[in-house]
């Protein structure tokens, strides 16, 4: 399948290179060229520079033939933002994005956008290896 | 009424400010201790320290009971965000947001923000106007329908100068509603108006007959 990667992170770029490593199709954004080092040096897709919450830069990426958008940056805000316009402007099939604040992530996740809360999770995974 | 502003920057101020001067309550939301105490100094207690996109922060200010959100701050998506928590968590009946990038404006329109204002637009729109040889000049967009009103100058030496509006090849979609003649009371056009020199002339187009309406006009 098709992947848009926005975010080009730990967590992104460790997701672009497991996907690119499985055969998927992956293209991974991120507004400084910098971040791509932190791709595996085999990884086989496109690393582009862009603004994930820009049409013409997502359009670049192939948002249009995506069939998966991950937005994976440090803004919350500016991950809600691209997944909208992943979801409902470009119509992509399955849409994922990061939101760290809980309260934020409910609130889309009652909107219909699928979204994490890596603060949520990881809290919660702490507190169950503490207690044993 | 009860206004919620976000950011606090310089136009968050102003705005605040003039809002306050109508006589309506406002309350502006401003993350940087130290805009915020200036704020407070400037325009009494109506500024708070906080997240204009986090629930508590909107849950302490009252959002339930705002008349109006206006979320501008000097990044889109802070905006877009603040004005869909307001609106969903909270059912403020009219939110506004700033933007900068003028793409974001349908965008935000089919996310549900009711009101878009593009600073970069309105300059744009400011030069037009003041630059007097501009040949088109926006006027007015009606956004749902994809129309927009312009204004059109008939220089002195257009070949247009002494043809009947009919003989004109106007653009689909486009209308002219309006003439306005030097020193004389504004007309409206029929099939038979004569063009003059210096004719101001008010019509309906769409953005993609925007061209074709001006060579129609003014000749090539």
């Amino acid at each position: 399948m098709k992947v848009v990667i926005m975010g080009c992170g730990r967590v992104g770029a460790r997701l672009a290179g497991l996907l690119d490593i499985e055969g998927h199709n992956v293209a991974i954004l991120d507004t400084d060229a910098y971040s791509f080092r932190r791709l595996p040096p085999d990884f086989g897709g496109t690393a582009l520079v862009g603004n994930g919450t820009d049409e013409e830069s997502l359009k670049k990426a192939g948002i249009e033939e995506a069939d998966v958008f991950v937005s994976l940056t440090q803004g919350d805000n500016r991950n809600v933002m691209a997944a909208q316009i992943a979801k409902y402007i470009f119509n992509v099939p399955k849409v994922v994005c990061r939101i760290y604040d809980p309260l934020r992530r409910e609130l889309y996740n009652s909107l219909g956008l699928e979204a994490f809360s890596p603060t949520t999770i990881f809290a919660q995974m702490l507190k169950e290896k503490l207690e044993g | 009424m009860y206004i919620i502003i976000i950011g606090g920057g310089k136009v968050g101020y102003y705005l605040g400010r003039a809002l306050l001067d109508e006589g309506h309550e406002i309350l502006v939301v401003e993350k940087d201790p130290d805009r915020n105490e200036f704020i407070c100094g400037e325009l009494g207690s109506v500024c708070i320290r906080g997240d204009g996109c986090e629930v508590a922060t909107l849950t302490e200010v009252g959002t339930g009971r705002a008349d109006m959100f206006i979320a501008v701050t000097g990044d889109d998506e802070d905006n877009l965000v603040a004005c869909q928590v307001a609106k969903h968590k909270f059912n403020v009946p009219r939110t506004i947001a700033r933007i900068s990038n003028p793409q974001n404006e349908t965008i935000f329109k089919k996310l549900g923000i009711d009101v878009t204002v593009s600073s970069t637009n309105i300059i744009l729109e400011n030069i037009e106007e003041e630059v007097p040889t501009h040949p088109l000049t926006h006027l007015l967009t009606i956004k749902d329908k994809g129309l927009e009103i312009v204004e059109v100058k008939i220089p002195p030496d257009s070949t247009t100068i002494g043809k009947s509006v009919k003989e004109l090849s106007l653009p689909p979609e486009t209308v002219l509603s309006l003439i306005i003649r030097k020193q004389r009371k504004p007309i409206v056009p029929t099939a038979d108006t004569i063009l003059q020199a210096e004719d101001q002339i008010i019509a309906a187009t769409t953005p993609e007959s925007e061209e074709a309406l001006r060579t129609a006009l003014r000749g090539s």
